[in-house]
């Protein structure tokens, strides 16, 4: 599998990613910087998290102008596989590739700690090889990742399946008390409508290991690499 | 000439800073406060000879694309 790490001017989860994917999964991985053009034989891209510009303006406002996010954009269209982690989520909604948006924190500050996720549902690319029942141990590390929607969007991304991830206790319990930042639903991550494209605020390759706390994070990956097997496997078919 | 553009959380969006300022506020001792609301402000200085219904135009879709974000904000624009 080839990936595609996209690295903004302060972009900083860009190393944990290709970490992640070439030292730990054995994936080819590499990094394609802001001003590119094109994201050559990439199967899947990564936005990874960071602060990208400085988070100027707004998080994400300014690196979905860059050149290398309309060569995401054309990608994602040709249905390629986009996962936006953190600082890349924000980066994706703003670029209006995945609905809502990511506001401050309803406590205002910064939370950097391990949380729990419960997969919705399997049916992604992102999510087929999640073993039901597992909540998933990550980290966030985030101040501005409250996730909005209207009340309309809300509903579309309920009838369409693509709420992707919500924060639960250690039992799965959707509870406030484990939603870390305020996001309606506690939504964690969600995917569009055609199910190529998904962003999550917890951060699954810095827990591709269990020195790091929690090994978890493989299971995102994994499915990804299941979905794509199976897209060559129905190719050669 | 220039532009002003204010900036400000939806009514709809939870605006975590604006009550934080509006209870400290109320704990200096100011009475009266509703209601804060904490957005942004931009000003962009138009070159000499800018034609001002152009630069409206292009302003307000600047804003509306780039400038705030119209699932989360509202913005006032205007030129003097």
């Amino acid at each position: 599998m080839k990936f595609a790490v996209l690295q903004f001017p302060a972009s900083n989860c860009d190393q944990d990613a290709i970490h992640a994917l070439r030292d730990v999964l054995g994936q080819s991985a590499r990094y394609v910087w802001h001003k590119e053009k094109a994201l050559g034989d990439a199967d899947t891209v990564v936005v990874p998290g960071g602060f990208s510009y400085g988070d100027y303006l707004r998080c994400g406002a300014i690196a979905r102008f860059s050149p290398v996010m309309q060569a995401v954009k054309q990608f994602a269209d040709n249905g390629g596989l986009v996962l936006g982690i953190c600082n890349g989520f924000q980066v994706l909604t703003e670029a209006g590739l995945l609905p809502g948006a990511l506001v401050r924190n309803r406590d205002l500050q910064f939370h950097c700690e391990h949380i729990f996720l419960k997969t919705v549902t399997p049916d992604s690319p992102f999510t087929n090889k999640i073993p039901p029942g597992k909540w998933l141990k990550i980290p966030i590390a985030h101040g501005e990742g409250c996730y909005f929607a209207d009340e309309e969007t809300l509903a579309k991304l309920k009838a369409n399946n693509q709420i992707l991830w919500q924060y639960c206790d250690a039992n799965g319990n959707l509870t406030d008390t484990a939603n870390p930042n305020g996001s309606l639903l506690n939504i964690a991550g969600i995917c569009n409508e055609r199910r190529n494209v998904a962003g999550l605020m917890p951060h699954p390759e810095r827990a591709c290991e269990s020195l790091l706390g929690s090994d978890d994070g493989k299971w995102i990956f994994e499915s990804i690499f299941a979905a794509l097997q199976n897209r060559t496997a129905a190719r050669a078919a | 000439m220039k532009a002003k553009i204010v900036i400000t959380p939806k009514k709809a969006v939870v605006d975590p800073q604006g009550k934080t300022v509006r209870n400290a506020l109320e704990q200096m001792g100011y009475q009266g406060v509703a209601a804060v609301h904490v957005g942004k402000y931009i000003e962009i200085e138009l070159a000499p000879g800018t034609d001002k219904t152009a630069a409206q135009q292009a302003l307000n879709d600047a804003a509306h694309k780039f400038l705030s974000n119209p699932i989360i904000e509202d913005y006032k624009l205007e030129i003097e």
